[in-house]
């Protein structure tokens, strides 16, 4: 069994995200080509910013994926728990720092997800109508409860938190600068713990066994509801993680702006190899794909294609990237196929 | 070793009304292969569930490894020793071979996190006690039924496990990984661990087991050893029925073939395939899996048309190039896996049978007659004996034998003059596959061509009138209904 750099590039060719990876080089190189301002630092760093909303959006989308279902729930989840602790402490007239309005979100949205963890692990029912129906419900809760409409001032610590920089880039051409937010670690720490939490923990590898089929996942003896209802809440956190973090970094609280980026982040994390029916897939995939939606969403710019492209672009992208890897089923079922008959005679 | 493992005293269970299990008593020796036999809805299933603690027997007790529990769950029978392999091995498909060997072992002893080493080191233990290797790091769904089955049994050794039952373990194995699954049992069983193998098969109770229990309808009709069975009291036992071992002998053979096959080829897979086919009569065609046999029957049916040679359907060569061509030139195709490739699951047992035919019950604009349609589906499940209380019910609903049954009413109702069955009673039990017989044989009687695929050698002995054997993809004999026997067919496969 030695792995030489041939098998190597054979299991590589073999893995998903080796294409996405591919696919993305490409278009960072044609980006550049075209405008020499891809690998410009200040790009560099947009994207890197652009990144970390759907980033964490994506995360929660990923898991949920993995456990064979599908939640269209995370945006309006992010929203209203985003807008109720905002318009909560600023009624307080909070002064305080970013700590509590996250810790707040946090719970909100530990509460929502849960919500969603006991319809599915308890109930049974299926992820999509529920995350459907839930997420209705957390628009209208929004809408009517909380008679939400943009809030131009978000408190002082939230905004300290958004705006803050970790360092700026400056690009040595045209002198544009663009600031590296803090947030990002935000993202970054999350990746890593649900990157951790997948790999390593009996708790992780549950979801990947819920995935690939319950029935056996219950009979190795995985508590599969309650393995359930802890990531929808886990689910529910990383969300509302994202919905503040965005709050902050815009400086504002908008109750619709994030609702419909539910399509596009699904899109991104199967783009990147993850199988939609479930129990398949790995963070860095998912990373990639989503990463690749961004960029074409936000380097259309660059390539001298109006924006008004863009959503064009990423369906196009979307249907090539998912064929891909449904050709590759097919061509790898049907080899299958061939090959199976040599092994002998049917009893 | 004559110490008794399990003992079942008196178990009887229903459902909702339905009498699962009558009064079952049966026993077990350490390190004993036993083999539990019965038809579909026998109850076996139901008396595995009892032993493993999923169902609790209404009265009537198990004694196991000397003590006596009237009431047992599933974890507990797991720590007593009893292991069940389920028919769909409850593996991971999606996950490797050491993840799924080791994953149960680490949920027993409580594992908050996963550690690879230690997984690996678990996997390879797991796979040395029955001394097979697997690459450890492919994914389980990538593997053969047999590989699979072997992950779950190795798995299901790292528990001090006394007694294995497996359900039905061969139905999806080749007859090579039949014979390794055998040698596993053996292996076990000088470990003085017990086998409680679950089968409708005649010749494999014969091979493997030393004793053997029938269930029929809930109730135990025999259990002894295997020495004093033999194959007229097994298929008795089994149905409650005789059946006289007959063969097809065909009347009122066409004069002129309907059928031919003209030095037929499809590159890679046979050549040189010729053969022709007179209504009345039954032809079968046999060889090895590779043999090309399958593509041979597929290419009949247009779904692989042929390279080289033709087809001639009365005398005039056809393209059958679909299967929409071999439906207009009224070929019917029964094919091999009727649950992937033959029905409609889980639609109603009556759209499955009116299917093709459907061009001919439709009224203006294409709308569905429903009366014509219930007249079809009212003849069909009648004629074939369709055991359903109701034909919208789902085809999932049925069993083994009974949708094979629909299979074939989907065909029929379509009037074909040939009709090609590749594996007609593959996974049907021994009462329903007579049934079935009957039926082809009296199809045959009315004036129908068939064409029977298949390596069921008793089969072909007893239905055909002609035997094509096929190896490496050519006929290398082609033998008459007298001169054929067993033996003879198998020595030209091999």
């Amino acid at each position: 069994m030695n792995v030489d750099g041939r098998s190597l590039l054979k299991k590589l060719t073999r893995r998903n995200e080796f294409y996405v990876f591919l696919v993305l080089l490409a278009l960072c190189l044609l980006i550049e080509i075209r405008s020499g301002q891809f690998f410009s630092p200040n790009n560099l760093v947009d994207i890197a910013s652009a990144m970390i909303v759907p980033g964490l959006f994506a995360i929660g989308a990923f898991l949920v994926i993995i456990s064979g279902g599908i939640d269209v729930s995370f945006p309006a989840l992010a929203s209203l728990t985003m807008y109720a602790t905002t318009k909560m402490l600023l009624d307080a007239n909070y002064q305080g720092g970013a700590t509590l309005p996250i810790a707040i979100a946090l719970v909100i949205g530990a509460l929502l997800g849960a919500f969603n963890g006991l319809f599915i692990g308890y109930f049974k029912l299926p992820t999509l109508i529920v995350t459907l129906g839930t997420s209705s419900v957390f628009k209208g809760l929004m809408q009517g409860a909380l008679n939400s409409k943009q809030l131009t001032i978000i408190p002082p610590g939230m905004r300290k938190w958004g705006t803050t920089a970790l360092f700026i880039a400056r690009n040595p051409v045209s002198g544009l600068t663009s600031r590296m937010y803090i947030t990002l670690i935000a993202f970054l720490v999350v990746l890593a713990l649900v990157f951790v939490m997948l790999r390593f923990t009996m708790f992780g590898r549950g979801i990947y066994a819920i995935g690939g089929s319950e029935v056996s996942a219950h009979r190795a003896g995985f508590n599969v509801i309650r393995t359930k209802v802890i990531m929808y809440v886990l689910v529910g956190m990383i969300a509302s993680l994202a919905g503040i973090i965005r709050a902050s970094m815009m400086q504002q609280a908008h109750p619709t702006n994030m609702l419909g980026m539910e399509m596009n982040i699904i899109a991104g994390v199967v783009l990147g190899g993850t199988a939609i029916t479930g129990g398949r897939g790995t963070l860095t995939g998912c990373m990639l794909g989503t990463l690749l939606i961004v960029i074409v969403e936000n380097s259309m710019i660059l390539l001298g294609i109006p924006t008004s492209w863009r959503s064009v672009f990423t369906g196009v992208l979307i249907i090539v990237g998912t064929g891909v890897s449904a050709y590759q089923m097919i061509v790898m079922n049907r080899t299958k196929r061939v090959r199976r008959p040599k092994k002998g005679v049917k009893a | 070793m004559a110490e008794i493992l399990l003992k079942a005293q008196s178990i009887s269970k229903s459902f909702v009304g339905v009498q699962a299990l009558k009064d079952v008593s049966f026993s077990i020796k350490r390190g004993e292969i036993h083999c539990l036999a019965g038809e579909n809805g026998s109850g076996k299933s139901t008396l595995i569930k009892v032993i493993s603690g999923v169902y609790t027997p209404d009265s009537g007790h198990i004694e196991f490894d000397g003590h006596q529990y009237s009431k047992i769950t599933p974890i507990e029978a797991i720590n007593h020793g009893i292991q069940v392999i389920y028919q769909d091995f409850s593996i991971f498909p999606n996950l490797t071979v050491m993840e799924n060997l080791a994953l149960n072992t680490e949920l027993a002893a409580n594992r908050r996190f996963a550690n690879w080493k230690r997984i690996r080191q678990i996997a390879e233990e797991a796979l040395s006690k029955i001394n097979v290797k697997i690459n450890l790091d492919a994914y389980v769904g990538s593997l053969t039924v047999a590989e699979k089955q072997i992950i779950a049994i190795s798995r299901a050794l790292m528990f001090n496990t006394k007694l294995i039952i497996m359900d039905e373990p061969t139905t999806a194995l080749t007859k090579k990984e039949v014979r390794n699954l055998f040698s596993i049992i053996l292996q076990l069983k000088e470990r003085g661990i017990a086998t409680l193998f679950v089968s409708h098969k005649l010749n494999e109770v014969f091979e493997i087991s030393e004793n053997f229990t029938i269930l029929r309808s809930g109730e135990l009709v025999a259990t002894g050893s295997t020495k004093d069975l033999d194959d007229r009291k097994f298929s008795y036992y089994m149905t409650g029925r005789t059946f006289e071992p007959r063969r097809f002998i065909p009347t009122d053979i066409t004069p002129k073939p309907i059928f031919e096959a003209d030095r037929v080829g499809i590159p890679g897979s046979f050549s040189d395939v010729s053969f022709s086919l007179h209504g009345g009569q039954i032809i079968g065609i046999t060889g090895l899996l590779d043999s090309g046999r399958t593509e041979l029957a597929l290419s009949m049916f247009g779904m692989k048309p042929i390279k080289e040679g033709e087809y001639r359907v009365h005398g005039k060569a056809v393209a059958v190039k679909s299967p929409k061509d071999a439906i207009e030139h009224q070929i019917g195709y029964v094919p091999e896996d009727r649950l992937s490739e033959g029905l409609f699951l889980s639609q109603p047992i009556g759209d499955n049978i009116v299917i093709t035919e459907l061009d001919t019950l439709t009224k203006r604009f294409g709308v569905v007659d429903q009366k014509k349609r219930g007249d079809e589906v009212t003849r069909w499940v009648k004629n074939l004996a369709i055991a359903t209380p109701n034909p919208d019910n789902a085809c999932q609903t049925l069993s083994g034998g009974n949708q094979q049954r629909v299979v074939l009413a989907k065909w029929l109702a379509n009037n074909p003059r040939v009709l090609i069955l590749n594996g007609p009673t593959v996974g049907v039990d021994i009462g329903s596959k007579h049934d079935i017989h009957t039926i082809l044989q009296e199809l045959a009687k009315e004036g129908m061509g068939i064409i029977i695929i298949t390596d069921d050698l008793p089969e072909v002995v007893e239905n055909c009138s002609e035997i094509l054997v096929m190896k490496s993809g050519k006929i290398v004999a082609t033998l008459a209904a007298e001169e054929a026997d067993e033996q003879k067919i198998l020595s030209y496969m091999l």
